[in-house]
């Protein structure tokens, strides 16, 4: 088992070598020179000191020089500091947001579980009924609604028709003065449409994945003996052909996790929730390069982590794997 | 592609459907200028923000334009957009995944990697990323959406040839000597071309899902040209007050991606050897 988790984390390291390339590729895509931005401005500026500038900040030195500098920083986490007039470290803000922003994918990703593996399962066994046609008919629509739009129709719907729920933020302005009890529920009002919206895209594509899953299942010689020898269909079904069925849906919602991180720039920004997505769209439309670099390499890490986490999961629940 | 592929596809209502509601897009905007009621650029401040009405079946934006004109002009938009983006995707996966299939190896090792590693970063993230630093013009959407959506066709490309490869007629033509390039371009491409047509059609819908997400946080399509997405930022900005603006761009981007999915699904059914029962 060890030694499985070791393999795969040297394996990452030609990926993570990989990433910190790309985002170099794109940091240097800028046309201009960095430094543009704090002499443009000011016409005072001296031929020397925009020399001097160039210097402080090694742009003047070869390109891999200023790559090898660049993920030297990077190896400690220092993002630099953001363009805005805070000028805070990069990594601070980005920490501050990345709770919320993890807590949302991760309720996402437990209402994925929760509806699309009963909806796959039930219309695998029960295939061509009409149970399976309609839930087809969703999945289709799940695969090609635009997400944003349906989060207008949701709030629109739920919350100026009906005003059932808040449209925006995770607390309501009073949140303050309530009992912890309904503190609480104030909070979950505020979660369920970013929750759902977040969750629907996958919803699609996770339910009809179980559903060929589980259909391949039941193909199996072994669930025909275990008709065979007489155990009950819903014995057969849950017991045998499920756990089989279930196998590679940690791999697969491991990989659905960039979708899910990027779709969050999304959901936060509709929604006004202040997350790493949020922060992701306010640094692109004020052109903080940094930020918008750093939550850039933020998102990749998050992503071979997200993997590496599944790829073990699926060790430890397919001994098959471990000894391949 | 021959006459079983038609007999198949013809018997698939939702194929059909798909190919019937994509043929109907390309219509609409090919005839854009001659269908369009208004002028989806003619600004009129003292109709702004119209419920839908016989004058304007769709209303007015905020600045008094009629929504029914700029979304017909919009497809055009999304289809450019869709196709030309797809099609750089097509042209880098294709030629990625034939040279990994075909000389496996280090050549497959090396881009296998590199498709693993634009993997890890969210797609929609490097596209935003990419677009800040680049402004925002229809250009640079296309070929940035371009080249974050290459990796799934190299893949697919790269099953085939490396199945192909084996093959008789391929053998025979190494042995005849026939050379490496002539080979994958004129032998085994076309016999993979089923594959590519499927994420083609599909690459087409999640491009356009694509740009007007993009449109929609405002650095896709640029007001004033007019884009679904953009429309549903006008949506969301006058969210109490406008509802059409929030209900048909949206409808339109759904009916047009459906289309698109169902024609490349239908596509890949009727191409499917397992399925001739």
């Amino acid at each position: 088992m060890a030694r499985y988790i070791i393999r795969r984390l040297i394996l990452m390291v030609p990926l993570i070598i990989g990433i910190t390339i790309i985002c170099f590729t794109v940091i240097h895509l800028a046309p201009g020179s960095p430094t543009d931005l704090q002499t443009e401005m000011n016409p005072k500026v001296s031929v020397e000191a925009k020399e001097r500038l160039r210097a402080l900040y090694h742009l003047d030195e070869p390109l891999y020089v200023q790559y090898w500098l660049w993920v030297k920083k990077l190896a400690v986490l220092d993002l630099g500091e953001s363009f805005s007039p805070d000028h805070r470290p990069v990594i601070d803000k980005i920490v501050e947001r990345l709770p919320i922003t993890i807590t949302l994918n991760v309720l996402s990703m437990i209402l994925i579980i929760m509806v699309a593996i009963p909806l796959g399962v039930m219309s695998a066994v029960k295939q061509n009924t009409l149970f399976d046609r309609i839930t087809g008919v969703f999945v289709f629509i799940g695969f090609a609604i635009p997400t944003f739009w349906l989060a207008l129709l949701l709030m629109i719907f739920f919350g100026i028709h009906l005003a059932w729920l808040p449209i925006s933020g995770l607390r309501s302005l009073n949140y303050e003065y309530l009992p912890p009890g309904l503190a609480l529920w104030d909070l979950v009002k505020h979660l369920i449409l970013p929750v759902l919206i977040s969750a629907f895209g996958g919803l699609a594509g996770f339910s009809r994945y179980m559903r060929s899953n589980m259909l391949e299942v039941i193909r199996q010689d072994y669930i025909t003996t275990a008709r065979a020898k007489g155990l009950s269909e819903r014995v057969v079904i849950f017991k045998h052909a499920l756990r089989n069925a279930l196998l590679p849906v940690i791999t697969i919602l491991g990989l659905s996790l960039p979708a899910l991180i990027g779709g969050s720039v999304i959901f936060e920004t509709i929604f006004a929730i202040p997350g790493m997505g949020q922060l992701f769209y306010m640094a692109v439309m004020s052109r903080d390069y940094p930020v918008v670099m750093g939550i850039l390499f933020i998102g990749a890490l998050l992503t071979l982590l997200g993997n590496l986490i599944a790829d073990v999961s699926y060790a430890v629940a397919d001994p098959r794997i471990r000894v391949g | 592609m021959g006459f079983d592929f038609w007999e198949r596809f013809r018997r698939n209502k939702m194929a059909l459907a798909g190919g019937i509601v994509v043929i109907v897009l390309f219509i609409v905007s090919f005839l854009a200028p001659w269908i369009a009621p208004y002028d989806p650029g003619a600004i009129d401040l003292t109709e702004v923000l119209l419920a839908p009405s016989v004058d304007h079946l769709l209303g007015t934006d905020q600045l008094g334009r009629d929504v029914l004109s700029r979304m017909i002009w919009g497809a055009r938009i999304s289809l450019k957009v869709g196709f030309v983006a797809t099609g750089i995707a097509i042209a880098i996966g294709t030629i990625l995944g034939a040279l990994a299939g075909y000389y496996g190896r280090w050549v497959d090792g090396v881009i296998m990697r590199f498709v693993d590693i634009m993997l890890c970063f969210p797609s929609f993230f490097l596209i935003l990323a990419v677009i800040a630093i680049l402004e925002p013009s229809i250009w640079n959407i296309m070929v940035v959406i371009g080249l974050t959506s290459w990796m799934g066709v190299t893949r697919l490309v790269r099953a085939d040839f490396i199945s192909l490869k084996e093959r008789d007629f391929v053998q025979s033509a190494r042995v005849i000597g026939v050379s490496d390039f002539r080979i994958i371009f004129r032998h085994i491409l076309p016999n993979a071309m089923a594959s590519v047509l499927v994420a083609a059609t599909l690459g087409v819908a999640g491009a356009i899902l694509t740009e007007s997400a993009l449109s929609f946080l405002g650095i896709g399509v640029q007001p004033p040209t007019p884009s679904w997405g953009n429309i549903l930022t006008a949506g969301k900005d006058n969210i109490d007050i406008a509802w059409w603006l929030s209900l048909y761009p949206g409808l339109a981007i759904l009916v047009t991606v459906l289309g698109y999915n169902l024609l490349g699904e239908g596509i890949r059914d009727s191409l499917d050897p397992r399925l001739r029962d």
